[in-house]
């Protein structure tokens, strides 16, 4: 019983890792498959002989650099900001007794669940008219509000884990108070603060319909954005091998952040909805 | 009897004392009630400019004959724009292709979620591995995820024909997204893919909260496994399901970018999001844009009510908020 158990724990192993690379492996193969060998069609898995020549081209197609360079900048900023404001928001949920505490919760809930396309139409109307329209603001603004109830729940909950009476241990033991907020609640809080901001960045660095809709040029459309575009002369034909090349690039950044913080990230992404 | 006459009484001093406690609520109190507003109120601020603004904004716009090409012809036409989508097939069409989707993805997900959770929780060796490996579908980009699959199930560079053509139905040229249903699964796939680990992740939690004592006692007095996983572990997982169904099946029902992508809406594979889409930016028709946003507002939010009735749980209880 006990042995069939482990052969079943194993071969759930390799499916799980099977099901989750395949298809990574499958784009970084196809973007070393020369276009010559697409165009033909290549329904083998592996390429028939390896080229660099889709990284060259796509490293050096200007459009493609200025989609990335929105979509770090505007997907860096709204974390940042989204961070700041939530981390104030979520230290008076777990802390401080108020009136609206629950209203507060309700809105964040509301609007994690909020069908963004919804907005679409009034957003480019209303940005239009007030000058937002395919600039990175336009972008940021409702990245922030879409990533502050999920920010916000994971940091309320990591806060009210917070052993906060070390603070004033700290203070007893002779430390100024902005020394125990900086060597005591801090360090406490960051792990915190940091999935929230992991788990925004993912948010706002995976974003589609807002990016298409309120974006034109190159000025501001995100990389996600930028590759719908991307079709290439024949609309029959797509770019197999540069599309998959422009894929595994921006799919480098996520690959790194889940190897470095992986554990950060199912603790938060499970904190905030499961376990108060 | 004596109950119902002792109710009022017992409540009675503790209201005094709550609205005896609200009169001279002391000075600390107060500050914290004021710095907490104060804390709060960017990201609430924030959070309904961006929505419930523009969300007014198209419940208005929704009542007027209103398209960006021609703005002069803006003219009140009160409902007309709802009539004129609810009696469309093709509105009944992509919500019923969006429902679809959803329950079909969420209902896989679901049972691949557990099993994934199953053998995460049951792993002694290569946690970290493991942990890497499922959050890559979950962090990848939707966009790339719907690339990666449309060139899997290509008729000329994907692999699904060479690999499955010993089933019967599938050939060295079967064209996926030439036909409505193949095109379908083509995106459920997809959405499956990407969306299976956070889903598995959720039930993870759910499932380590599980005691293992009253599994083993449960196992003791002889129940088998089946009968252990659906009257102990199951009920047990309630509010780690219930979450997981609730934002999958909300997230799914505004599936988007992997229909954007795979079809374009093309052999009718459109949602209700592509089609609000599709009025809005590609045809500028505002008002009955506005018409269709509204709509699958108010249908998430019945979705979302209707799922909270269902597993009869309360989110904020759920989380100890009271």
């Amino acid at each position: 019983m006990k042995g069939k158990n482990a052969i079943g724990t194993w071969v759930g192993f390799v499916l799980i890792l099977v099901w989750c690379l395949l298809p990574v492996a499958w784009i970084i193969s196809l973007s070393f498959k020369s276009p010559d060998e697409t165009a033909v069609g290549s329904p083998q898995f592996l390429p028939k002989d390896a080229t660099l020549q889709n990284y060259r081209d796509i490293l050096d197609n200007p459009d493609f650099l200025d989609a990335l360079r929105n979509s770090f900048g505007i997907a860096l900023i709204s974390t940042l900001l989204a961070v700041i404001f939530a981390t104030l928001a979520a230290y008076a949920i777990a802390r401080l007794e108020f009136r609206g505490k629950r209203a507060v919760l309700s809105l964040a809930l509301a609007i994690a669940m909020f069908p963004v396309v919804s907005l679409v139409g009034p957003l480019f109307d209303l940005w239009r008219t007030v000058g937002l329209f395919n600039t990175w603001p336009g972008l940021i603004l409702p990245y922030m509000s879409f990533t502050l109830p999920l920010a916000i729940w994971t940091l309320s909950a990591f806060f009210r884990e917070i052993p906060w009476e070390m603070e004033q241990a700290a203070q007893v033991d002779g430390a100024t108070s902005w020394q125990a907020f900086r060597k005591v609640i801090v360090p406490l809080a960051a792990p915190g603060v940091f999935t929230a901001a992991i788990l925004t960045f993912f948010f706002a660095w995976n974003e589609f319909v807002l990016a298409i809709s309120l974006t034109s040029t190159t000025q501001a459309r995100t990389v996600p954005a930028q590759l719908s575009y991307f079709v290439g002369p024949d609309p029959f034909n797509p770019p197999y091998g540069q599309l998959a090349t422009a894929s595994v690039v921006v799919t480098v950044p996520v690959i790194v952040i889940v190897l470095l913080f992986q554990r950060k990230i199912v603790a938060g992404l499970t904190s905030g909805a499961v376990k108060g | 009897m004596s109950t119902t006459v002792a109710t009022p009484a017992a409540k009675e001093p503790q209201t005094r004392r709550r609205r005896g406690g609200r009169a001279d609520m002391s000075d600390r109190a107060s500050a914290e009630n004021r710095l907490g507003m104060k804390l709060v109120a960017p990201a609430a601020i924030l959070m309904l400019l961006v929505t419930a603004w523009p969300m007014i904004q198209a419940l208005y716009l929704s009542l007027f004959r209103y398209r960006l090409t021609n703005p002069d012809d803006r003219e009140f036409i009160g409902l007309s724009n709802y009539a004129t989508v609810l009696t469309d097939s093709l509105f009944w069409q992509v919500t019923w292709n969006t429902v679809l989707i959803m329950v079909v993805t969420v209902a896989v997900e679901l049972v691949i979620g557990f099993a994934f959770a199953m053998v995460m929780h049951r792993i002694i060796f290569a946690r970290g591995l493991m942990r890497t490996s499922i959050l890559i579908p979950y962090g990848i980009i939707t966009v790339v995820s719907a690339f990666a699959w449309q060139f899997t199930f290509s008729v000329n560079n994907g692999w699904v024909n060479s690999w499955f053509d010993w089933l019967p139905w599938i050939g060295p040229d079967t064209n996926w997204f030439g036909d409505h249903w193949p095109a379908m699964f083509a995106i459920m796939v997809s959405e499956i893919w990407k969306t299976t680990p956070f889903m598995s992740l959720l039930l993870l939690a759910g499932l380590s909260q599980v005691s293992e004592d009253m599994i083993e006692a449960a196992k003791v007095d002889g129940a088998t496994w089946w009968q252990r996983l659906w009257k102990v572990i199951l009920p047990n997982m309630r509010a780690a399901i219930m979450v997981a169904v609730l934002f999958r099946a909300l997230d799914a029902f505004r599936i988007f970018d992997n229909i954007f992508v795979m079809t374009r809406g093309a052999q009718d594979t459109e949602s209700s999001s592509f089609l609000t889409y599709r009025q809005v930016i590609e045809q500028m028709q505002l008002g009955l844009g506005s018409a269709l946003s509204v709509l699958l507002f108010l249908t998430v939010l019945l979705l979302a009510f209707g799922i909270v009735r269902l597993f009869r749980v309360d989110l904020a209880q759920a989380r100890g908020e009271g």
